[in-house]
């Protein structure tokens, strides 16, 4: 297909690989965001055409492995009520909460429902108006705009039965706890190009600025990442620290105008709790106080179920980029896609599921 | 809502279109949770391939062997 073939062209790829080897003169670590680029890395076996100065490290951006244990609790709690449909995105059903999943609760009866779009879930509230019908929101800024839309097609419908359990989280305020760590190692990002397609530069320019820090807004093809990982290597190698745009087919200057405003509109900036990282400060969405009839938190007082994270898994260090899935002991044996122990594991996105899929048999050297 | 109908290779989708009204029957978008979130500038796709396509040529002509 047009605009997605050329660039998984194997030529392209083997040509930026050798500008790399040929421009890269130390060692360097680079950190991918997005759990979407994460896989492509990984499927492409991009890491094994990189030259060994060049570290990939992968950074906190999947959505299901950064919603809270809590969240999952309220989403379990609110699907076991009776005359609930509960509808979410398929790989939310197996994340485990701190007693069961979403799967169990309708192998117990529950209506729990697979949904690819929040607008299924409105279309659902038309066609079951004596039933409450609840969206599991989670997302970054790629999705919120779509949550928020699906919230005010409701409202403009007149519907009183939908509503939605939102848990939206900000890439910005992870970058900036990433980078303001003193244990950080990551010297240049691969911002996440279709999160910029939304918000555009600007927060990234203020990052890069601030923390004088390389960063290269990427696409998701393996011609994109690598294109983005040698805009990074030149930049580390000139001295320079700015924002630079290799996505620029998706992504402009402003981002999406009418997409932000909608998402305003309907949301508004409140701290969130990060799975395995803990609490940042202005990282996620809550609804504005006009649109509280839709907020199922409310709607069901599921905001009081508040549950500790358990200590048996390291997504915490590996959502952080301070540890590699295979540096777990539990890693393709007490913890599997099947027999998750946590998020990463689990999710489309996640960077314990991206290598276990492609790089279960390698060693921890050769994933390095 | 403005919808259309968007192709991905051989599956066909209905997606929204609110989110850019500057798209025209024929364009490519980008499609997420089945909303359009960007209209892909041919302009901008033809102008990062023909630098990507330098880069290749010059990587032929370097005594360079491949991996």
């Amino acid at each position: 297909m047009k605009y997605l073939d050329e660039y998984r062209d194997a030529d392209i790829t083997h040509a930026l690989a050798a500008r790399i080897r040929a421009r890269v003169t130390r060692p360097c670590v680079l950190m991918e965001i997005c759990g979407g680029q994460t896989h492509t890395l990984m499927r492409y076996g991009l890491p094994d055409l990189l030259p060994p100065e060049i570290e990939l490290v992968h950074g906190p951006g999947c959505p299901v492995c950064v919603a809270p244990l809590e969240f999952v609790d309220r989403a379990i709690e609110i699907a076991s009520r009776p005359g609930v449909i509960f509808v979410s995105y398929g790989d939310m059903l197996r994340v485990p909460g701190s007693r069961q999943d979403l799967f169990r609760v309708r192998a117990a009866g529950g209506d729990v429902r697979i949904a690819y779009s929040p607008l299924e879930a409105v279309k659902l509230a038309q066609e079951y108006p004596t039933r409450q019908v609840v969206f599991f929101g989670i997302g970054f800024e790629t999705t919120a705009p779509a949550n928020a839309m699906a919230v005010w097609h409701a409202k403009r419908l007149g519907l009183t039965n939908f509503s939605m359990l939102v848990s939206h989280v900000l890439v910005p305020p992870a970058v900036r706890l990433i980078l303001g760590s003193p244990t950080n190692r990551v010297q240049g990002f691969i911002a996440p190009g279709h999160v910029c397609t939304i918000m555009g530069h600007r927060e990234y320019e203020a990052l890069s600025a601030e923390f004088h820090v390389p960063i290269v807004i990427g696409g998701f093809e393996p011609v994109d990442l690598l294109e983005a990982i040698a805009m990074l290597v030149d930049q580390l190698e000139d001295g320079r620290a700015q924002l630079e745009n290799q996505y620029s087919r998706s992504v402009t200057r402003e981002g999406n105008v009418p997409a932000q405003k909608l998402m305003e509109e309907v949301f508004e900036i409140t701290d969130r709790k990060w799975r395995g990282i803990g609490m940042i400060p202005a990282s996620g969405h809550r609804f504005r106080e006009e649109y509280a009839a839709y907020d199922a938190e409310r709607l069901f007082g599921a905001q009081e179920i508040h549950v500790e994270e358990p200590a048996e898994c390291i997504s915490a260090l590996v959502l952080q980029g301070l540890k590699k899935p295979v540096d777990c002991t539990a890693f393709g044996t007490r913890c599997t896609p099947e027999q998750p122990l946590g998020a990463p594991m689990v999710s489309s996105e996640g960077a314990c599921a991206a290598y276990y899929a492609y790089r279960r048999h390698t060693g921890p050297e050769a994933s390095a | 809502m403005r919808m259309g109908t968007v192709r991905f290779g051989g599956v066909t989708r209905q997606a929204c279109l609110d989110f850019v009204p500057e798209a025209q029957c024929g364009d490519y978008v980008i499609v997420h949770v089945g909303f359009a979130i960007s209209r892909v500038s041919p302009e901008e796709a033809e102008r990062t391939y023909e630098l990507l396509r330098q880069i290749q040529e010059a990587d032929e002509s370097a005594p360079e062997e491949r991996p």
